[in-house]
């Protein structure tokens, strides 16, 4: 078959077989565009900033576990791409962005709409490509496609000169079916001597926890982690990345850790004595302050990127491989072992667990006049019967999303994690929403967050996405102004915006449904007549309690066992901060 | 500890700056780094030093080998190995010094490759170190230019790194 370099592109894609490319055009990426004006296999959505279109692509990787699509043009496009292309590279997530370039020949001449997108992008991808040969296009994708997905995932860049793809240059097309690349072997079992360790000193702990992580999601193994931990018999908890993965409602889930992690989940970790830690990275708002993490534990870690493991926390017995097979060995070799689990050091192990429980950690004032965000997230998931997909912003209400709603299934959970990224919620839900049809997705926001990528609203009337935005408006940069509470003595420096839109007109101006809700009494029917309205995209801006703050919490140079509790849990009568 | 990271990396047009700007980005330092190609055209040999703990070089032993274009790569300071830097020096030379400079490039197995009547461009291989003995002998004032390679590496015995 002869196709032009454009052709190639999109049949390859269609070839790998991709659903939705995420893009917006421009002058580098004209002759692509045209390409796909003549296909209806592989489709388009017109995103309003490219931001939204690694975002909702981002969104469609997390709810499928297959990569997501991106296409920009060069220059505005490509750097406007640059925020979510890292918000993917730090969680990990599986993703394709074809940039357009300036043509081969003024590459470096400072050309109109011209940036080094391979320079910028190199510390925050995968890997990353400049094609410079048409007849490299296809094996190219192949490999950007086998790198993104393989191994630890993460994005991959191509970027594209605009000579490369142009229509009259011809050659013959064939997408290769498989790629082997020298230089790049991804994990797959775990060292057998390894596993023979870990097994001994899983027989023999007795304060045991299970510590897991995102990459039980990423790596499919969440069946495998569901039959080790009941095996086991050992407390799970879980990181920000990792919820969903272990059923929330097991009784042996004691909700997640680290620094806004359940009272019960950060003291088992400071009082065990051995910690299985399953792909999961060790990261600082989990570990609190190193030199006092986890004083009396052992650590066997499991993970496919050897770098992962003693990044920060020294590990006794390193498990590089793959999440599936690992704990399958694990289980396999349990299974095998002479010697059982000591019944008698399980029961008072958990007896603690259980006494740390009965704190309660999670209460709130459920007397509360003001609209608590914590009952906004319960009656969520009584509503949605804890089926939803849920995406995220980034502040406090993500927290709240995270602590009140429990996730039984992976890929429920769809959050930026690593960078953060406020703005992610809105695209990333249009994302999963195109992805799953049918099922029920809601975007957990804040007023300020929901600012950031806003004009996607419009990409969600065009495309007939019906999300539910749940925005928690606190009238605040409610995460921000917690902190300047606790650490600043409460010297709210522009952590208010004293003008923000009116959200209701916003969504209807944009063509959606626009409820606001300002007494508690109003939330559940509000939001029972949101998810009934399966057809319309609905903003609820819900007016909730300003002065409410995320606990537990552990402040910055703490350590897990040092937490700062909701104190009494007082009751709030209005609105407005004392 | 000093390291000698010996690395084998696709000849691609980005590999050395992917290399380059992990260490600026991770934090490492870089003592020196050398590359060129290799007698397969398609592989380039990269040379690096750094300084570090064993958890830093730790690190940065997993950073390099998770970069896609990496090959293989070896810590030289784990094997018995051998180190040759290259330095070109140019000396002000008056007369009566010509002698006693001939005297100490010879104990130093250095050659002068340059004469004029004023100076002598002098070449050198062995160890960073032995390379530093030289420039500490010679009279500070008088060294018009110093210019060295960087340190590389092989290993001593049959093995070598290879694909
Ligand atoms: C406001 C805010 C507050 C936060 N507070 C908390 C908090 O209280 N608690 C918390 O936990 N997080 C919190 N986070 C998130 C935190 O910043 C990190 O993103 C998160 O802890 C990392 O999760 P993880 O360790 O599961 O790693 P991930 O980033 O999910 O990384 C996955 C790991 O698994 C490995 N992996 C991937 N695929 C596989 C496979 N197939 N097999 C084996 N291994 C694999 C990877 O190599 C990697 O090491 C917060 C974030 C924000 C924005
Ligand atoms: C792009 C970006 N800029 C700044 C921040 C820092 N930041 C973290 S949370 C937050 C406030 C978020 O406010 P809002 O969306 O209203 O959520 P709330 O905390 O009030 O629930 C800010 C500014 C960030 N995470 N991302
Ligand atoms: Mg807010």
């Amino acid at each position: 078959m002869e196709l032009n370099g454009a052709q190639i592109v999109i049949q390859s894609l269609k070839d790998e077989g991709v659903e939705y490319i995420f893009g917006y055009p421009g002058g580098a990426v004209l002759h692509l565009y045209d390409a796909i004006f003549q296909q209806d296999d592989v489709k388009h959505i017109l995103v309003r900033h490219e931001q939204g279109a690694t975002h909702a692509a981002d969104g469609y990787a997390r709810s499928t576990g297959k990569p997501g699509v991106v296409l920009v043009t060069s220059g505005p496009g490509a750097t406007n791409a640059v925020t979510g292309i890292a918000t993917a590279y730090m969680d990990s997530i599986p993703m394709v962005v074809i940039s357009g370039q300036v043509p081969s020949a003024v590459i470096g001449s400072d050309a109109f709409q011209e940036v080094d997108m391979v320079g910028i992008t190199r510390p925050c991808v995968k890997h990353n490509f400049l094609v410079k040969d048409v007849t490299k296009i296809a094996e190219t994708i192949k490999k950007a496609f086998y790198v993104a997905t393989s191994g630890r995932p993460g994005p991959v860049v191509i970027d594209i000169p605009k000579d490369i793809t142009a229509p009259d240059v011809k050659v013959s097309y064939s997408y290769p079916k498989k790629v082997e690349m020298r230089s790049y072997h991804p994990a797959t079992t775990g060292n057998k001597g390894q596993i023979k360790k870990a097994i001994e000193l899983l027989l023999t702990a007795q304060r045991p926890v299970i510590y897991s992580g995102g990459g039980v999601v990423l790596g499919e193994g969440s069946q495998e982690l569901i039959e080790l931990a009941h095996l086991l018999g050992f407390p799970v908890t879980q990181t920000l990345m990792g919820l969903g993965a272990f059923p929330s409602t097991d009784k042996q889930f004691i909700g997640m850790l680290g620094m806004h992690g359940t009272y019960e989940a950060n003291m088992t970790m400071h009082e065990s004595d051995l910690i299985l830690a399953i792909g999961a990275r060790f990261d600082d708002r989990v570990t609190g302050k190193l030199d006092l993490f986890c004083p009396y534990a052992k650590i066997i870690h499991v993970d496919i990127d050897p770098a992962s493991i003693s990044k920060t926390v020294k590990v006794g017995v390193p498990i590089v491989g793959e999440v599936k097979l690992v704990i399958r060995q694990l289980i396999d070799g349990l299974k095998e072992a002479k010697y059982k689990i000591d019944k008698k050091a399980a029961e008072s192990w958990w007896q603690q667990v259980n006494q740390w429980r009965s704190i309660q950690c999670l209460e709130f004032d459920r007397n509360s006049r003001a609209i608590k965000p914590q009952f906004v997230i319960e009656q969520m998931y009584e509503v949605t019967r804890g089926e939803a997909f849920v995406t995220s912003d980034v502040g406090q209400h993500q927290m709240w999303a995270a602590q009140y709603y429990p996730f039984d299934k992976p890929r429920r959970w769809i959050n930026s994690g690593g960078l953060g990224t406020m703005g992610f919620g809105l695209p990333a839900a249009i994302g999963v929403k195109l992805a799953h049809p049918d099922a029920d997705v809601a975007c957990v926001t804040g007023d300020a967050s929901i600012q950031m990528c806003i004009q996607e609203l419009s990409t969600a009337l065009q495309y007939k996405t019906p999300i539910k935005i749940i925005n928690l408006n606190n009238n605040y940069l409610g995460m921000v102004r917690q902190w300047q509470e606790f650490s600043y003595e409460s010297r709210y420096s522009h952590s208010y915006m004293e003008t923000i839109p009116d959200f209701v007109k916003l969504a209807e101006a944009y063509g959606h449904v626009g409820i606001r809700i300002d007494k508690p009494e109003d939330v559940r029917p509000a939001l029972e007549k949101a998810f009934a309205m399966k057809d319309r995209t609905v903003f609820l801006d819900i007016l909730t309690d300003r002065t409410e703050n995320v606990y537990p919490m552990i402040e910055t140079g703490k350590s897990h066992h040092d937490m700062k509790l909701r104190v009494a849990i007082g009751t709030t009568t209005d609105r407005e901060l004392s | 500890m000093r390291h000698v990271i010996a690395i084998l990396i696709e000849n691609e047009a980005g590999a050395l700056s992917r290399v380059a700007g992990l260490f600026s980005a991770r934090g490492y330092n870089i003592e020196s780094l050398t590359v060129a190609p290799t007698e397969d055209a398609s592989l380039s040999r990269m040379t690096l030093v750094t300084r570090g703990s064993e958890d830093v070089v730790e690190q940065i032993i997993k950073q390099l080998n998770k970069l896609i274009d990496v090959v293989k790569l070896i810590d030289l300071e784990e094997t018995i190995h051998i180190e040759r830097e290259l330095m070109l020096v140019k000396i002000k030379t008056a007369d009566k010094m010509r002698d006693e400079l001939r005297s100490v490039v010879d104990i130093f197995r250095g050659k002068i490759i340059d004469v004029t009547p004023t100076s002598y461009v002098i070449e050198m291989t062995g160890t960073s170190d032995k390379l530093d003995a030289f420039i500490a002998t010679v009279d500070k004032n008088s060294i018009i230019e110093v210019v060295r390679s960087g340190a590389t590496g092989i290993s001593r015995g049959e093995k070598g790194l290879h694909l």
